[in-house]
């Protein structure tokens, strides 16, 4: 993948970007109601209201509103939280790694059991490990996030102890200091090992209930589209000149399903975004969800934009990210845009 | 509309596509449950032991009850039997998707069809749109609208059915896109027919097995949305009974309570389990009448 | 020509039945076929699209048997064992002892590999411990007796890279590089232009001919066949319906089916299928065997 097709990528990105935010404008602005009185409650004055809206622009016509906002946007500001009373972007920056950290360990987490199930169901398709395979992936897609969560800390948290059920570290464990706001990262970065253990132990079971149910759409994906692979000519061929079964599996036939199967799991990805703030409620876990959550109740207007804004730009950058990766484990693309 | 020669709407009758879904087993399971599900759900009234304890008020002499009779499930903290407020959060829930696909469904095919046929700058735009709904992770773009609405049914709804169409309109779009080109379209064209005759009576029928079977997975995906959206506390709100609060609610009191969200929880998975049983079925159903 | 009617042949099918689908509703496929290919003989079976005639080479090689939807009975003897139900002897003699040419070569080699990956793969199946480097080295060996120009840089290659010609050099090339006893050729080159096709084809024959590789040739094509073949089977409907040598065959047709083939071949020989009706209840009629052309039943005293 060149530089150019990035950049188109990149601008194509940012034409749904600049879509997201009107759109997230628009439900801010055209929900019935003031919206300052609604970030205000019923017991302010009518001044602080009045106040409120002139800070806001509110009075001013919608486009010129949007432009304020695109105006602040590009400066790197998000408005002001009135739940915490602080910049949008300094409580998104305390939140928002918490919740990536969990975010990216589930993708790894779905990956690494989704494949394998995905590839043993093709291989041994029609036979007991492929219903087996297709039941468990069946079950996982069919769970929302929040009942893994339930069902994993009941039964591993509390029924049969082994994995902590909440927080990110032990009372006992020093939080290392703030360098990136990933636990794994800083607590390497502090050189503290048992510190890193511990986070990641931490990590296992609200990782694994946010990753099931990409876990079980990554394995359905790789199995159809291993089934499909299977029936071309070059797995023929493969057999035919006496290639290993098992290598066919792990080798000959995943690489070209897993070109179309890893397009879909940017969404997952996005998916998981989302789903992370229920596995964040089960687990007590200190990311953006709470937040979320209590912005939306409070109605704090310029909190809910500027989280979604953020969420929506990850997801961008993730789906970019994938389309780099598809690039390069297809030859086609990647020497097409080698010439190119 | 069968005129001679236009190869339109799927064969009528279908005894291959049901004797697929027949034939598999998981299909028949998914019916079963969905079907013991929606009877339970609209009889209600008359199926659940204790269809009072809906309200705020249970048995104060049986609070936090573990499951034995006649608590089959247990009850919640206020004494509610759990079996009895799983069904009624059953009925909610299956109403609420149906309202949501009622809606969404219509918008999301209308949306697909004219732009798929029409192409063009209708096509960039409703299909730009489109995009920008799909960009945002669900759950997130449902809280958000949630975030300026009071926390009702109603509200729950709409916030579900608002992101809930662009996958209607995406899928639609591609069969026109691919439709539109083939002859019996042109040929519909070439006689004269008007637009909205190709677009509901030649194009449509041949979007009919996707959209059904994307709906019946959806009812179940819908459920598990709303549900998401409840256990948050954005949906729903307490006393009606609903799944993912009972869940949430229920959270509160692990583990000595594990019955209070554990069987809510498992309702959930298994109606859309049910659904999506059923969905699969449909899918290979429809592919081997073809 | 190598005839010899005393060795056993390296390849013996007789009486060979498959049927697909469920146990209860299965379609049978080939009604009691038999046939046998010599070392270093070049045997053909003709028939059209259909007939049964691939489904045969990849029976012969185990490949289908797997599936639980096919059901074969008979008997299938190669290189000293029974493959009639598949299993773990055939398949180690697979890419080794015996080795396939597929139609369209482009297709039939994976996308995603560069060839020398795939080369590799291909040796492993006949040195199971051999090194990277001397897999390397023989395979450009076997490149360059294909009349490849640069073999290292058509390793370095991807199949969609290379033309559909050089594809199957390639294929040959793999295909012999473990020195099989017998390659099966399905179609090979039907979907490449008829000059390129005619160049491998006379590649596959001289090379084949000097190691005495033996050569079951499918095809539809009589005109290749003609040039190719020592012996030629006709097979209509999985059944066989006619046996001799090339020239008894195309000199004294003698099944109402084969007159109709050989009627058909139109005057450039090329790919596509011959014009001949559908279907005729003659077509029907009883196999014919020509005399001497090496039918095993003729030799019993």
């Amino acid at each position: 993948m060149n530089w150019t097709s990035i950049g188109k990528r990149l601008g194509a990105a940012l034409v749904v970007m600049i879509g997201i935010s009107m759109l997230i404008f628009a439900i801010a602005r055209v929900m019935p109601g003031d919206p300052a009185r609604i970030a205000l409650g019923p017991n302010a004055s009518a001044e602080q209201v009045a106040a409120l809206r002139a800070e806001r622009h509110l009075d001013a016509p919608l486009p010129v509103q949007y432009f304020e906002f695109l105006k602040a946007l590009s400066r790197g500001d998000l408005g002001k939280s009135l739940y915490t009373n602080r910049p949008v972007t300094t409580d998104i920056a305390q939140f928002l790694p918490a919740t990536l950290e969990l975010c990216i360990v589930s993708a790894i987490v779905m990956v690494l059991l989704g494949l394998p199930i995905g590839i043993l169901s093709a291989h041994f398709r029609g036979r007991m490990p492929d219903h087996l395979g297709r039941l468990v992936a069946l079950i996982a897609v069919c769970t929302p996030a929040f009942v893994w969560g339930v069902i994993l800390q009941l039964f591993f948290g509390y029924f049969w102890p082994i994995f902590p059920i909440e927080g990110q570290l032990m009372q006992s464990t020093p939080v290392p200091p703030h360098v990136t706001g990933f636990l794994l990262v800083d607590t390497l970065v502090a050189g503290n090992g048992a510190a890193f253990l511990d986070a990641l132990y931490h990590l296992v079971l609200p990782a694994t209930a946010l990753a099931m149910s990409g876990l079980g759409q990554c394995a359905r994906l790789t199995r159809s589209n291993m089934i499909e692979v299977y029936d071309k000519p070059y797995v023929e061929m493969e057999r035919a000149y006496g290639f290993r079964p098992f290598r066919i599996a792990t080798r000959y036939a995943f690489r070209p399903a897993f070109i179309p199967t890893l397009t879909i799991l940017g969404l997952e990805f996005a998916a998981m975004l989302g789903n992370a703030f229920l596995v964040e409620k089960v687990f007590g876990w200190p990311g953006l969800s709470r937040y979320g959550v209590e912005v939306i109740i409070r109605k704090d207007l310029d909190a809910i934009v500027g989280t979604v804004l953020i969420i929506a730009a990850a997801f961008l950058i993730m789906n970019i990210l994938v389309d780099i990766l598809v690039g390069v484990v297809n030859p086609r693309i990647r020497l097409a845009a080698g010439r190119g | 509309m069968s005129e001679p020669g236009s190869p339109v709407v799927a064969r009528r009758g279908g005894s291959r596509a049901v004797a697929a879904f027949v034939g598999n087993p998981l299909s028949v399971l998914g019916l079963v449950i969905v079907v013991v599900i929606v009877l339970l759900a609209v009889f209600a009234d008359f199926v659940t032991p204790f269809p009072d304890h809906v309200g705020p008020i249970g048995d104060f002499a049986a609070m936090s009850a573990a499951p034995a009779s006649p608590y089959v499930l247990g009850t919640d903290a206020m004494g509610r039997d759990l079996f009895t407020r799983i069904i009624y959060g059953y009925r909610l829930s299956l109403i609420m998707a149906v309202v949501v696909l009622a809606i969404a469904t219509p918008v999301g095919v209308i949306v697909g069809l004219v732009a798929g046929y029409k192409g063009g700058w209708t096509d960039y735009i409703l299909m730009r749109i489109t995009d920008v709904f799909l960009a945002v992770p669900p759950l997130v773009l449902a809280m958000a609208i949630m975030g300026f609405l009071e926390p009702t049914l109603m509200n729950g709804m709409l916030a579900i059915t608002a992101m809930w169409w662009p996958w209607y309109a995406r899928l639609v779009y591609n069969v026109t896109r691919a439709e539109a080109q083939e002859g019996y379209v042109l040929a519909a064209e070439t006689v004269g027919a008007s637009t909205l005759h190709i677009l509901f009576r030649e194009i449509l029928p041949n979007c009919w097995p996707s959209i059904l079977t994307k709906m019946t997975l959806d009812v179940g995906f819908v459920i598990l949305m709303a549900s998401s959206l409840s256990f948050l506390g954005l949906g729903v709100q307490p006393p009606t009974p609903d799944l993912g609060s009972m869940v949430a609610e229920g959270a509160k009191y692990m583990p000595d309570g594990w019955w209070l969200s554990l069987w809510p929880a498992l309702a959930i998975l298994l109606v859309v389990l049910g659904f999506n049983l059923v969905g699969d079925g449909l899918r290979e159903a429809f592919e081997a009448e073809n | 020509m190598m005839l010899a009617p005393t060795a056993e042949p390296v390849l013996t099918i007789r009486d060979l039945r498959l049927a697909f689908g469920s146990r209860r509703n299965a379609t049978p496929v080939l009604h009691g076929i038999s046939l046998h290919v010599r070392t270093g003989e070049k045997v053909a079976l003709v028939g059209e699209s259909g007939s049964g005639k691939s489904v045969t080479a990849r029976l012969a090689m185990g490949l289908l048997q797997e599936s639980p939807r096919t059901h074969a009975t008979g008997s299938i003897r190669f290189d000293g064992i029974e493959a009639i139900s598949g299993g773990r002897e055939i398949a180690r003699r697979r890419g080794n002892r015996v080795a396939m040419i597929f139609q369209d070569p482009t297709s039939a080699l994976n996308p995603t590999f560069r060839i020398r990956g795939q080369f590799r793969d291909v040796l492993r199946s006949g040195d199971r411990g051999i090194r990277d480097d001397e897999a390397d080295r023989r395979a450009e060996a076997a490149l360059a007796e294909v009349s490849i120009p640069d073999p290292k840089r058509a390793l370095d290659s991807y199949a969609f890279q290379l033309s559909g010609g050089m594809n199957q050099r390639v294929m040959i090339a793999m295909a012999l590089a473990n020195r099989p006893a017998l390659l099966m050729a399905d179609e090979p080159g039907t979907a490449l232009d008829v000059t390129v096709q005619a160049q491998t084809l006379g590649l596959m024959h001289e090379l084949t001919e000097r190691r005495g590789t033996a050569v079951l040739l499918i095809s539809h094509n009589l005109g290749v066949v003609r040039e190719f073949a020592d012996r030629v089977y006709v097979i209509y409907r999985g059944r066989m319906v006619e046996h001799g040598t090339t020239a008894q065959l195309f000199h004294d047709p003698r099944h109402p089916y084969t007159r109709a083939l050989l009627a058909a071949i139109p005057k450039i020989s090329g790919g596509g299928l011959p014009d001949l009706p559908e279907r005729s209840p003659d077509f029907d009629q009883p196999m014919v065997v020509h005399e001497g052309c090496g039918e095993p039943a003729e030799r019993r005293p």
